[in-house]
């Protein structure tokens, strides 16, 4: 019999039994939540009167519409009253069931899938959903981290379980070392571009080889985080000595003997060396050069010595259509360079770029130079708290506005633009966030995916370069 | 939650692979605490030239004639017809509610993300997949007063003409669509299970119940 994979042993080791109607249970270890997607939820089980399963499972933080300027405010500082309700109903909402929740004024606040890994709460072999599709970041730790709907997030709180069937198992593996100016963003934005959107539908990612093993945790959040922009609900790494020095001393993590008990379990927490995967993907990290994507779907992306592609280079009609409208809602030209695209705002931030290893890179392309004459605003948004004030503490905030760049508070920011941080129609946005979708940083606003160092570039050159010319 | 039995109605055609959610509700209408509300924003971006936002009704708004919804043609439409990976993106519930309150009861398409597959069954929002070829056909016979009805318990789609397309669905899934079960009573029916998996998990791996002390 062939050996099991890291996803077989997480899944194992939570399968709690199958219920009448023939559906698997699985235990869930750690909901997260946060103001969007949890009022809901609480309110079914208010009106069903039914309590939290288990209280300690959940941890909460307000992060998608928290504004970023003015903290010091708290509630008061945000000025729309719908979204205010939404922070107001979560303190509310923590308060009556009992739930631990880092509120708008605690400086452990910041983007939940940030905050996790900060604590220690994200630990490896741990089941965790939360009401958000980049839940994925947390399989960096070798847990199995999805992202669930409402109704979902409610049944957690009332049950400690997901209902769900097994996903298939997917091998992503990176072998190579990066060239300078490459990183993780631009190893999984080029996966994306290979898989496709939909490429791993039904599978759980797990991420092996080389270049994964010399990631930093960082880097590997930066990864599995966009594993659902391929399709996958889940991306995982196997635990080694980089995710057990992470961990270690964390708020969060077990101490003593305990913590030996932990440890020794979490390094079983990697793929037996006969697993079998249903399918597989290989990719060479040299052959990786910075990406950025074109289009309106995180699978349009070039790298950046490439052009624009043209839509009849699509042999898929329907492909070759979405290439047609997304080049139209962008504005850009078949056959011209892609470093060609003049940008009017940049973001750095969200949960997929606003570690304090994304924000270093960031600043040593940024240190000394100046925000081009053509870009508006370039905004930097810290995923935490704590991140912000360690920024700070590194001198890296005084780099950012030295350049004249905009140092901010703790939240999601422009990544969707559900605060008032948005891009104007038609505008042009290099952005270290996730998704390219129409709309999605601003009312017809367009967005470039790409890495930290690639966005701070594109700031002071006002179009996209390519950064390993400045490393 | 709303059963799904059978279903004949209009169907409106959405030719666009990778719909996402954020298209299928836009940000701005997720500050709202509420599970209604929704159907008035369906599409927004697509609906409407103008940026709109909670309170803003309709009427108020610029609307986009051009957009498939828009038409006269597809008016009180409640099944749509799709392309591949249907809802893909943020997980957001809200994509199901919005669609639902707008009027559709199910979404045809050759393949669905998986978040949003699962939000329509806890909804009654009925995802139906079909082959390529089967959507092929049915995009190119689409046009005003087109009607398919549909059958869940048969598993099968049929069209005016009487042509059949079957297809597949997870028991389980089917089971509870049909009789609108509620979810979390059924896993409930099932405490000791958890219990008993919850006393050996605990002892297992100690550290996941910490915080349970605070």
């Amino acid at each position: 019999m062939a050996g099991k994979t890291l996803y077989d042993k997480v899944w194992d080791a939570h399968f709690v039994g199958r219920r009448q109607d023939g559906n698997s249970l699985i235990y869930i270890d750690l909901q997260l939540l946060h103001e969007v997607t949890s009022p809901q939820a609480f309110e079914g089980l208010t009106l069903n009167k039914r309590p939290l399963w288990r209280v300690g499972a959940n941890l909460a933080t307000p992060d998608h519409n928290v504004p970023t300027d003015q903290r010091a405010l708290g509630l008061q500082g945000i000025t729309d009253t719908v979204a205010l309700e939404q922070v107001i109903t979560l303190d509310k909402n923590c308060k009556a069931f009992g739930v631990e929740q880092f509120d708008i004024l605690d400086r452990r606040q910041g983007i939940v899938h940030v905050v996790g890994p900060e604590q220690g709460a994200t630990m490896p072999g741990m089941t965790i959903v939360c009401g958000d599709s980049h839940t994925s970041t947390h399989g960096a730790f070798a847990a199995l981290a999805q992202g669930v709907g409402t109704s979902e997030v409610e049944h957690v709180m009332a049950t400690q379980c997901l209902v769900q069937n097994k996903a298939r198992n997917f091998a992503v593996v990176v072998d190579g070392e990066m060239a300078p100016g490459v990183y993780a963003k631009d190893i999984i934005l080029a996966i994306i571009g290979r898989l496709g959107t939909a490429g791993a539908t039904g599978h759980t990612l797990e991420y092996m080889g080389s270049t994964i093993r010399n990631l930093s945790m960082e880097g590997r959040m930066t990864l599995c985080n966009m594993s659902i922009e391929a399709g996958a609900r889940a991306g995982m790494v196997a635990v080694d000595d980089t995710t057990i020095d992470y961990i270690r001393g964390r708020p969060f993590a077990p101490e003593g003997a305990l913590w030996q008990q932990a440890e020794q379990y979490w390094r079983s927490l990697v793929s037996d060396a006969d697993a079998e995967f249903d399918r597989s993907l290989e990719l060479d990290a040299a052959s990786i050069s910075p990406q950025i994507t074109w289009g309106t779907s995180p699978e349009q992306v070039a790298g950046v010595g490439e052009r624009i592609p043209d839509p009849d280079q699509f042999d898929d009609p329907v492909q070759k259509e979405a290439a047609q409208h997304a080049l139209k809602y962008m504005d850009v030209t078949p056959g011209t360079p892609i470093t060609d695209i003049q940008l009017d705002r940049v973001f750095i931030g969200s949960c997929t770029n606003a570690r304090i290893e994304d924000l270093r890179a960031a600043a040593a392309v940024v240190r000394g130079k100046k925000v081009a004459a053509n870009v508006k605003q370039v905004l930097v948004v810290p995923g935490s708290g704590l991140v912000k004030a360690q920024a700070e503490a590194e001198g890296l905030a005084q780099i950012f506005v030295d350049a004249g760049m905009q140092w901010r508070d703790a939240g999601c920011s422009m990544c969707l633009a559900m605060n008032p941080d948005k891009l104007g129609p038609g505008e042009h946005c290099a952005s270290t966030s996730n998704r390219n979708f129409e709309g999605r940083q601003g009312h017809a606003g367009r967005t470039h995916l790409v890495s930290p160092a690639t966005a701070a570039a594109a700031a002071i050159a006002g179009h996209f370069v390519d950064v390993r010319e400045w490393l | 939650m709303q059963a799904f039995t059978s279903h004949k109605g209009t169907v409106a055609p959405l030719d666009r692979v990778n719909v996402d959610t954020d298209q299928i509700i836009p940000k701005q209408y997720l500050k709202s605490i509420k599970r209604t509300g929704f159907g008035d924003y369906l599409f927004d971006g697509w609906r409407f030239h103008d940026e709109g936002d909670i309170g803003i009704t309709p009427n108020e708004r610029d609307i986009n004639h051009n957009f498939v919804l828009n038409k006269p043609a597809y008016q009180g439409a409640s099944v749509l017809l799709a392309r591949d990976n249907f809802g893909c993106g943020s997980s957001r519930e809200h994509a199901v509610w919005a669609l639902q309150e707008f009027g559709f009861r199910a979404v045809i398409a050759p393949s669905f993300a998986d978040i949003f597959y699962g939000n329509c069954f806890k909804n009654g929002l009925l995802p139906i997949v079909l082959k390529e070829e089967s959507i092929e056909k049915l995009f190119a016979e689409v046009g005003a007063g087109y009607e398919l009805s549909i059958d869940l318990a048969a598993q099968q789609v049929v069209a005016a003409d009487g042509a059949v397309y079957s297809f597949d669905i997870d028991a389980g899934l089917k089971e509870k669509m049909l009789n609108g079960m509620d979810d979390i009573a059924m896993t409930l029916a099932e405490k000791e299970l958890i219990d008993t998996f919850e006393t050996s998990h605990k002892q297992a791996q100690p550290w996941l119940f910490m915080r349970d002390q605070v």
